[in-house]
């Protein structure tokens, strides 16, 4: 029925369109913003405007009619409040340091788009969070509270706990300590499975380009193989066996997922750099440096890797946040990080029931996706730095 | 032509050549499971009956080789065996003859069409979505529009799935229930009914997947803008939008069409925790379920299944990108 409605609104606009053209023409005296108009772009106009209205008219709707609250009227506030917040503290970010810093980065941030001046604020702001987890977060993230599953908010009315403002989960830890330290763990795990995929990668696909002959084609030909099988489904299946490997032994699980998710990547990472280094290796400053008689470790460390710079550290962010992600995914599904570590994406499978209860407790809603949106901000901010990243490297301007 | 098909038939042979070693690569990493696997599987109350009972059903008394061949010849066959649970219920109350036992294949074809399904719905929103998204964007390049679908469309891309996944049930489920939050499919639903209560996960993978398609489309489309024959059209008068439709985007087609099969393969593949979230029953759910009791076979043939299905579509990605692209077919 919603749906008939809006088709129906839809259909009316178009009317409205066609009414601000011509008012537009009317007032101007034909002038050609309006009378070189298209009816699409006039609709375009028209429908921003509207949602533009209807999202301040819903934004002030009471909270609650009648004593009954109004969920998603708190919850588009939320969305809408969070926005403004982020978006005025990266514009103040990013006017800091066009001010502050050596001339290299505030010539930087000049150019910088709002966006990606978002992305570097966050990341900072995770990489503090997941260094100092352990002071900033008011208890432990293995410590069991006196009492489970507080309301959160605050409010002791309400069922909720001053001492716990994000409530506490089903056996009584506090979901504000645990979405601190799920900084550390997730952030810290994916941090080192990328770091070690981009070691073992980077290291095989320069090796591969310089030396070539059947050693290239050997790891070419495995990689191959191994990139046959998408990448969320081989984890799952090699995980599967690591943990009846491992036991009963929850860090050996952790460990088993970092190495196998960091052979599984590092496939990617081989292909970009053997290709980045196929390019370097024709250079002249190669053959000169192979004639003067340096070792492999020299070409590869002192030559070419300064030389693949810039593709390599955009392929960083792009890796983290895909490794992120799976890790993210592999928890929530239940077989990645392993209880008791903090850590975001079990923190959203175990505290998801609740959004069924959106309607009647709005607050206890909003856990589970305050740990998901965690998850999202940090792969978004990732993804708008490495985005400005490739489109100033690529040059392109239009 | 006979070049063209020389080149397909070359990449199809690869293709099996590929799908040879994944099936090697798999087997071998499901037999590196260490000790006695029925026992494993059966637990503290096993018995030396039941042990031999799964032992044999599984064939896991031969050599591996054997085995391995055995596997593969069935798996051509789409023969994959019976379940690990189905076996381990006949093993346990001692019975030998398989009367009422569901084979592998009996589990996953249902299943299949269901992922299959929801696959095709997800792609008739995002496909026709990403291709005119893309090309406004292209239109308008650098407008408060563009910008605005750029960021928007990233973030969606970049967001977990279980995030959109959730968002999504808040507000089209829980605070107006337009969608049912879980998709309870099976056969005897209509068609309307079927659509309907697939189209929250639908609508899951239409985020995931819109952004790349759209943002590859626009570029492809802006790439070709600088071309002398764009320049041509635009000088003979024609509206910016009929030099997009009739000129740039034709010869646009094959990173779009290649970025377009990518997205089919992740649709089919990167269903397990979208079907997870709302409790779909597809093929995705039962690969989660079979790894969390360690159903081997079951893990096998989805496995393999993926792998196939990951293959075709990138060799389709392929020929059609060679198809689509003269300079490509006729090789100098």
């Amino acid at each position: 029925m919603t749906i008939l409605y809006v088709l129906i609104a839809a259909i009316l606009l178009i009317g409205v369109a066609f009414a601000f053209r011509s008012v537009g023409k009317a007032a101007t005296g034909n002038a050609p913003f309006f009378r070189d108009m298209p009816t699409g772009v006039a609709y375009g106009y028209v429908l921003a405007a509207t949602l533009i209205v209807l999202s301040i008219w819903y934004f002030f709707k009471p909270l609650d009619i009648d004593g009954v609250p109004q969920a998603g009227v708190l919850f588009f506030r939320w969305a809408v409040i969070g926005f403004a917040i982020f978006a005025a503290a990266a514009f103040v970010f990013r006017l800091i340091f066009r001010h502050v810093g050596t001339e290299g980065s505030k010539k930087l941030f000049r150019s910088m788009p709002l966006t990606a001046a978002f992305g570097i604020m966050i990341i900072i702001i995770y990489a503090i969070f997941a260094v100092f987890a352990g002071f900033i977060a008011p208890y432990g993230q293995e410590e069991v509270l006196g009492a489970a599953n507080v309301v959160p908010g605050g409010n002791p009315a309400l069922g909720g706990n001053p001492d716990y403002p994000l409530g506490t989960d089903q056996i009584g830890r506090d979901i504000l300590s645990r979405l601190i330290f799920g900084a550390q763990n997730t952030v810290g795990i994916a941090f080192v499975t990328t770091c070690l995929a981009f070691f073992i990668g980077g290291s095989l696909g320069f090796l591969a380009a310089t030396l070539g002959g059947w050693l290239d084609q050997l790891l070419s030909r495995t990689v191959d193989a191994l990139m046959a099988i998408p990448a969320l489904i081989f984890a799952l299946l090699l995980i599967t066996i690591a943990t009846a490997w491992a036991g009963s032994s929850s860090w050996l699980v952790t460990i088993y997922m970092i190495f196998i998710i960091a052979i599984i990547d590092s496939t990617r990472v081989f292909r970009l750099s053997r290709a980045v280094g196929l390019n370097i290796v024709v250079m002249d400053y190669i053959e000169a440096a192979k004639l003067r008689g340096e070792g492999l470790g020299y070409l590869v460390f002192r030559e070419m890797l300064p030389n693949a710079y810039a593709p390599l550290l955009a392929e960083f962010g792009l890796r983290f946040c895909f490794v992120f992600l799976t890790i993210a995914s592999l928890s929530f599904l239940g077989v990645g990080i392993q209880p008791p570590l903090a850590d975001w994406g079990t923190m959203v499978r175990d505290l998801s029931p609740f959004i069924n209860y959106a309607q009647f407790a709005p607050y206890a809603a909003a856990t589970p996706l305050l740990a998901a949106g965690a998850i999202a901000l940090l792969t978004v901010a990732v993804n708008f730095v490495v985005d400005w990243m490739l489109h100033k490297s690529s040059g392109l301007k239009e | 032509m006979s070049g063209l098909l020389r080149i397909i038939v070359q990449r199809l042979l690869l293709g099996l050549v590929t799908l040879f070693v994944v099936s090697i690569i798999i087997f071998v990493a499901v037999n590196a499971l260490p000790g006695d696997f029925a026992r494993e599987i059966l637990g503290q109350g096993a018995t030396e009956e039941s042990v031999a009972a799964i032992q044999k059903q599984l064939g896991l008394d031969r050599d591996p080789l054997t085995r391995y061949l055995d596997w593969l010849s069935g798996a051509i066959r789409f023969d994959f065996g019976i379940p690990l649970s189905q076996a381990m219920f006949a093993g346990n109350f001692g019975s030998t003859a398989i009367v009422d036992v569901k084979t592998v294949v009996q589990q996953i074809e249902p299943r299949l069409y269901n992922t299959l399904f929801l696959a095709g719905l997800s792609a008739a929103i995002a496909i026709p979505l990403a291709v005119t998204l893309g090309v406004l964007t292209a239109l308008y390049r650098n407008s408060a529009f563009d910008k605005i679908m750029n960021v928007s469309t990233l973030s969606a891309i970049s967001s977990p799935e279980f995030f959109l996944a959730y968002i999504l049930i808040l507000f089209l489920a829980v605070l107006n229930p337009i969608f049912p939050s879980l998709s309870n499919i099976n056969p005897d639903l209509s068609w309307g009914e079927l659509v309907e209560r697939s189209m929250l996960p639908a609508l899951t993978l239409t985020l995931a997947v819109t952004a790349q398609m759209m943002r590859m489309t626009r570029a492809a489309i802006i790439n070709l803008l600088a071309s002398p024959y764009i320049e041509m059209a635009r000088l003979k008068g024609l509206s910016p939008m009929r030099v997009i439709i009739k000129h740039a985007l034709p010869n646009a087609l094959a990173p779009i069409i290649t970025v377009i099969a990518l997205n089919l393969a992740f649709l089919i593949t990167g269903v397990v925790v979208v079907e997870t979230v709302f409790v779909y029953p597809g093929i995705g759910q039962l690969f989660v379920d079979s790894v969390k009791i360690r159903d081997i076979p079951v893990v096998q043939a989805c496995c393999l299944l993926f792998a196939a299905v990951y293959i075709l579509l990138n060799l389709t990605a392929d020929i059609l990108s060679i198809v689509s692209n003269p300079r490509l077919r006729h090789p100098k």
